[in-house]
């Protein structure tokens, strides 16, 4: 039996804001318990939200980043529910006037592009944190996230598939971070995943969806959504129908379990929240804002492909990261000879090799662009072969200091002296006559032996491609 | 003037509330009703709810809806940390506290 899979996202993305959206508290993370939770956020009696102009200004970016609607008035409403750390009793979201509507994000699957399409985004607080270890029976409440500011960024059931689910959060991590708007840190609940998961047979109306909260990895995410849609069929095909429902992803068992069904499903009634008065975005404001964003990556692999020649996949990974583009750009910049395709190659190869084994970002990498420039440029004159510039680059990675320095002190450098090569080609010759006789009878192979021969007693040093004319001169005479 | 489409916020309003209504709002907003008091809300809320039919009985076809009483915008706060530490002000007079932490009676979902 064939089936389909229909899958939605809704990302929960903090923004980068010091201060809380409603208040003057500050966001920075892992303070002391309640340390910067203020009167606003734990809700005291009279208190009044003023809303903070650097989550609205985000939210801007991100609309215009995704080309959406962005509603010059729109509205904050309450979303009424009960729960500890919520000390209002409602949150502070928005229902129907949401801040930005529509756009649409490109996202690579494989080699195949695809593009999915935005509902909305909005603007709201984030609640408090529960603390369920044993305080003596008593549950405690930590305020110091309530009243971040979030961007809730909402997709159309676009996806059919897990991977495509995460290549779009993938695409949506890279932009937010690319952008400034959401610092991306996962393991700090900076950037949350909801999916909401349905299967149907092909040409048939929408099944009844499951959403699964909270999904801190793109790893748990294609678990739990690949678990949750074989559980789905295997559900149906027993006969069973599927019930609407939050769910919970235990990474532990990979599985995932009833958090609550519809039928307790909160009662949110929105309204209005009469403390806030709508808010209206300026032409002014919006283009200004506008003229500040940076290129975009989407923009970037377009240009890398016409501009450097590069392929439409080289362009991709090279702008998974701005820093990452931006470190490439830059080292391909210094290039005394332009050559985007070197630089492409040695960021995506050796580097990136290095820096996943070192477990380290682009921010950390110990060879700077500059330094990387250099070393490739020592290839370009003549300096180094590709093998001779590996064993620097290790050299500057592991121990630091510099390209000509290292290249000086290990005696790294390319025999260009064609004397010196000569001489050691007659050596080589001499001492293996059997390999001459061989490639005057016909064999080629015993060339690229006697080629081996002279790398192997130059140490490598030698020009792979000097060596080549030589030595053919050589047997030729 | 605001101009917005009002979806989800224009509910149908009975004309008049049963005494499961009142127990459901009541359920809703964790207050506990006993019998007497639920008839006694009902009778108010469909007070309330007259008055309410009185004013949608008025004709307001092309007129946009605000989406506050005050046709005026939000002023917007620069973004600053203009908040200092005043935990232990605020915990003094919570009812119990531990850790640095408020505690609140378990919830377990």
């Amino acid at each position: 039996m064939q089936w389909e899979t229909v899958i939605g996202l809704e990302v929960h993305t903090q923004l980068t804001t010091k201060s809380k959206i409603f208040s003057g508290a500050s966001t920075a993370f892992g303070a002391e318990p309640n340390s910067q939770a203020c009167q606003v956020d734990i809700a005291l009696p009279g208190v009044l939200p003023v809303l903070n102009k650097g989550a609205v200004e985000r939210a801007i970016k991100f609309g215009l980043a995704v080309g959406a609607k962005l509603n010059r008035v729109n509205v904050f409403a309450r979303k009424n529910y009960f729960y500890p750390d919520l000390p209002k009793g409602y949150q502070i979201s928005q229902f129907e006037l949401p801040i930005v509507e529509g756009g649409s994000l490109t996202i690579q699957v494989g080699d195949q592009e695809k593009v999915v399409r935005l509902t909305r985004a909005h603007l709201e607080e984030d609640a408090g944190k529960s603390l369920h270890e044993d305080f003596h029976g008593m549950t405690g409440i930590d305020l110091n996230r309530a009243g971040t500011p979030l961007l809730e960024i909402v997709s159309e059931p676009d996806m059919c598939s897990a991977a495509e689910a995460v290549a779009y959060a993938k695409a949506l991590h890279s932009l937010v971070t690319w952008i400034g708007t959401c610092d991306g840190n996962m393991q700090e609940g900076s950037f949350r995943c909801d999916a909401n998961v349905s299967v149907r047979r092909p040409g048939e109306p929408l099944g009844t969806r499951r959403e699964i909260k909270n999904l801190n990895s793109f790893r748990f995410l294609e678990q739990a959504i690949n678990y949750e849609v074989r559980w789905q069929i295997e559900q149906i095909e027993d006969g069973h129908k599927i019930q609407q429902a939050t769910v919970l992803f235990d990474p532990d068992s990979g599985e995932t379990r009833m958090m609550r069904t519809k039928e307790d499903a909160h009662d949110y009634r929105y309204f209005p929240d009469p403390d806030l008065l709508p808010v209206k975005l300026d032409e002014d404001w919006i283009e200004a804002i506008r003229a500040g964003l940076p290129e975009l990556p989407q923009a970037r692999q377009l240009r890398y492909q016409a501009e450097f020649g590069l392929s439409a996949y080289d362009a991709a990974a090279l702008t998974g990261t701005r820093a990452l583009s931006d470190y490439f750009e830059a080292v391909a910049a210094a290039l005394a000879k332009a050559d985007p395709k070197l630089a492409a190659n040695w960021v995506m190869g050796e580097l990136s090799a290095a820096l996943n084994k070192a477990e380290l970002d682009i921010a950390g990498s110990p060879i700077p662009a500059a330094k990387l420039a250099t070393l490739l440029g020592r290839i370009q004159d003549g300096t180094l072969s590709g093998k001779l510039a590996r064993q620097v680059f290790e050299v500057m990675w592991t121990e630091g200091g510099e390209v000509d320095a290292i290249i000086e002190a290990r005696g790294l450098k390319q025999m260009s002296d064609s004397g010196e090569v000569e001489r050691i080609i007659d050596e080589v010759l001499a001492a293996n006559p059997k390999s001459v006789e061989e490639f005057r009878s016909g064999k080629d192979k015993a060339f690229n032996a006697l080629v081996g021969q002279v790398m192997k007693a130059t140490r490598g040093k030698a020009n792979p491609a000097q060596v080549n004319d030589l030595l053919k001169a050589k047997l030729a005479g | 003037m605001i101009t917005y489409k009002p979806l989800s916020y224009k509910v149908y309003i009975p004309m008049s509330l049963t005494l499961a209504d009142v127990q459901r709002i009541a359920h809703l907003a964790r207050i506990r009703v006993s019998e007497g008091e639920a008839e006694q809300t009902r009778n108010q809320l469909n007070g309330i709810f007259d008055l309410i039919a009185e004013m949608q009985a008025v004709d307001t076809a092309g007129i946009a809806p605000m989406a506050h009483a005050r046709d005026v915008f939000q002023r917007l706060r620069a973004d600053e940390v203009t908040e200092t530490d005043r935990r232990a002000a605020y915990q003094a007079v919570a009812p119990q506290t531990e850790a640095g932490l408020y505690l609140v009676p378990q919830v377990i979902e």
